[in-house]
């Protein structure tokens, strides 16, 4: 029972892990919190529920729902990072925010607002080991995700691309006046926290198998406590934050009680932002991204 | 009057009120997430009072924003230890903190809500918005608006000119925090119903949102965004979903066109004729 709890909770906090990424990404090079970002997560997971049920082949909709997505989120930067730079520092947020309000209204204009179900892709392949049960697509889910945050940071940390991205981390006039692109550097970024945003969505959705309007918000606001558990702009922290969420929700859900699932991780994420709000993991003073 | 012309009149005087709560925080550079959370504190402890022990409402309100402003100055000293982002993030947690403790509070009803039996109408509410008005328009022609301009605009610089920065924050968030119960109170006693589901993040955001179109200069410029923020709307008619897809289209084309908001300290300076040195109780210097 508590192994397949904790199983369950390791899927549910690759999901979380890989929306964490997305958020720590554009907190860590840009200093921006996208708000935009669990929006990003449901389109994914919507796109892939109206292809795959609209008959296009699982891959081919998967493949789509992901480059969708990522074009969605280099819309979000023309009109959140690229116009307002010089505005006070929260008016990128508070444009991110209208972006996650437009985005689920208009899912709703469009494809309504009840709960739409996926049909069952992967039947018949769960596998079972000594008693646990583990579904295939959660498995390949868990290596995609783990694959894809281990790309990314051998993208931050061995390519010239990342050390300029790094660069734009660590300051973003400097990195400008060093010769950084940094107009064609920054929609990488979103492109980038599009497509980990996507990626988390699908994998939502196939797992699951359940999509709406609001999946976004709940997976969101755990993906944002997930980032700061393991700090601000630190990838791999994200991951095991992502982790540490999951496991937790699974087992207060299966020892606690539902109800008290909210209170205890917004808790913890609250005694962690007064008490160390760099995170369990990083290294580094608050406000500085580091990645 | 008609029932549907006070639904709207009364909605747009209690947005007006937690646009106040949000602007005060604001004013003073920070971004309190969690408004909605004080707010349902002041609607769920004006509610108790008024049902269990038949307070008259209008005391009721105001001793639940007493309680809002209380648990704020409680919650205000370690959070505003953080800073920027994680403030904002902090307070986000306070807020849901707050939702969720709520929903699994039986006293007042938990997940299935809690009806108010006393009942006000739009002349107390409109009586309540307009004191809010006035007393923050007031409070910023005081030295308290130089002072929490001046934190807003360069902390560091308000520090070494001897002021205690500090302080005014805490007094900012707590004096927000009052507003936003008695703004939540006001809710509760006229629509008679209240559930912790609707004090969410999106209403903290909305609010926020009312504040930030109707430009954070000027003590106006919270009841201009909430005005029309709140009326817009209603002039479309259309359904409940596109009105929301249009305010999240407005706010975005608003903040990439004018992220100073609709107003300013310098267009009022302008339409009352008085120079930047010229005393104005409606006015605060422009952020550099």
């Amino acid at each position: 029972m508590l192994g397949q709890q904790i199983i369950n909770g390791v899927m549910l906090g690759s999901v979380y892990a890989m929306v964490a990424v997305a958020l720590t990404l554009s907190i860590g090079v840009l200093n921006f919190l996208n708000f935009s970002i669990p929006g990003l997560f449901m389109i994914a997971g919507m796109a892939a529920w109206a292809l795959i049920h609209a008959g296009v082949a699982w891959p081919l909709a998967i493949l789509a729902a992901l480059a969708i997505t990522a074009a969605v989120s280099l819309v979000v930067e023309r009109f959140t990072w690229r116009w307002l730079r010089g505005a006070e520092p929260f008016v990128p947020l508070v444009s991110s925010m209208a972006f996650l309000l437009l985005f689920e209204h208009l899912a709703i204009a469009w494809w309504g607002s009840e709960m739409r179900v996926l049909p069952p892709l992967f039947a018949g392949t769960d596998w079972r080991i000594g008693g646990f049960v583990i579904g295939l697509p959660q498995l390949a889910g868990l290596a995609i995700s783990i694959a894809s945050i281990f790309g990314l940071s051998l993208l931050l940390k061995r390519t010239s691309m990342g050390r300029s991205l790094r660069t734009i981390a660590e300051d973003s006039d400097t990195a400008l006046l060093l010769g950084v692109d940094v107009n064609r550097l920054v929609p990488v970024v979103f492109a980038l926290a599009g497509l980990f945003a996507a990626i988390a969505g699908v994998l939502f959705a196939l797992n699951y198998r359940q999509v709406q309007p609001f999946m976004g918000e709940a997976v969101g606001l755990k993906g944002i406590s997930a980032m700061i558990v393991g700090g601000m702009g630190n990838t791999w922290g994200a991951v095991a934050g992502g982790l540490i969420i999951g496991i937790a929700e699974v087992l207060s859900v299966g020892y606690v009680g539902a109800n008290f699932v909210d209170i205890s991780v917004f808790g913890l994420l609250l005694l962690i932002l007064v008490v160390r709000p760099t995170g369990l993991f990083a290294g580094l003073p608050a406000g500085r991204g580091g990645i | 009057m008609s029932g549907y012309l006070e639904g709207i009149l009364v909605l747009l005087a209690v947005n007006v009120v937690f646009a106040y709560g949000a602007f005060l925080p604001v004013a003073a550079g920070q971004l309190n997430l969690g408004l909605a959370g004080f707010a349902a504190i002041g609607a769920y402890s004006s509610a108790y009072l008024s049902n269990a022990y038949a307070i008259d409402p209008t005391f009721a309100i105001l001793f639940g924003g007493i309680a809002a402003g209380a648990i704020a100055l409680i919650v205000a000293v370690p959070v505003l230890r953080t800073r920027g982002i994680y403030l904002a993030l902090a307070t986000f947690a306070v807020g849901q903190i707050v939702q969720a403790t709520l929903l699994n509070l039986e006293v007042v009803g938990g997940a299935a809500g809690y009806p108010v039996t006393a009942f006000i109408r739009l002349p107390t509410i409109a009586a309540f918005a307009t004191g809010v008005v006035v007393f923050v328009a007031l409070l910023f022609a005081t030295r308290f608006g130089i002072a929490v301009t001046a934190v807003h605009d360069d902390e560091r610089v308000a520090d070494l000119m001897g002021l205690n920065t500090r302080a005014f924050q805490i007094a900012a968030f707590t004096l927000g925090s009052v507003i936003a119960g008695i703004g939540g109170g006001l809710y509760a006693h006229h629509f008679s119903f209240i559930e912790a589901q609707y004090f969410n993040i999106g209403l903290s955001i909305t609010i926020v949102l009312y504040v930030l179109l109707g430009g954070t200069q000027t003590v106006l410029g919270p009841l201009l965004g909430a005005a029309v923020f709140t009326l817009l709307p209603e002039l479309l008619r259309g359904s409940a979903n596109w009105r929301y897809v249009l305010f999240a289209a407005a706010v975005i084309i608003l903040m990439a066109l004018r992220p100073q908001g609709l107003l300013t300290g310098e267009q009022i300076r302008r339409l009352l004729g008085v120079d930047r040195q010229g005393r104005s109780a409606l006015s605060r210097e422009p952020a550099a």
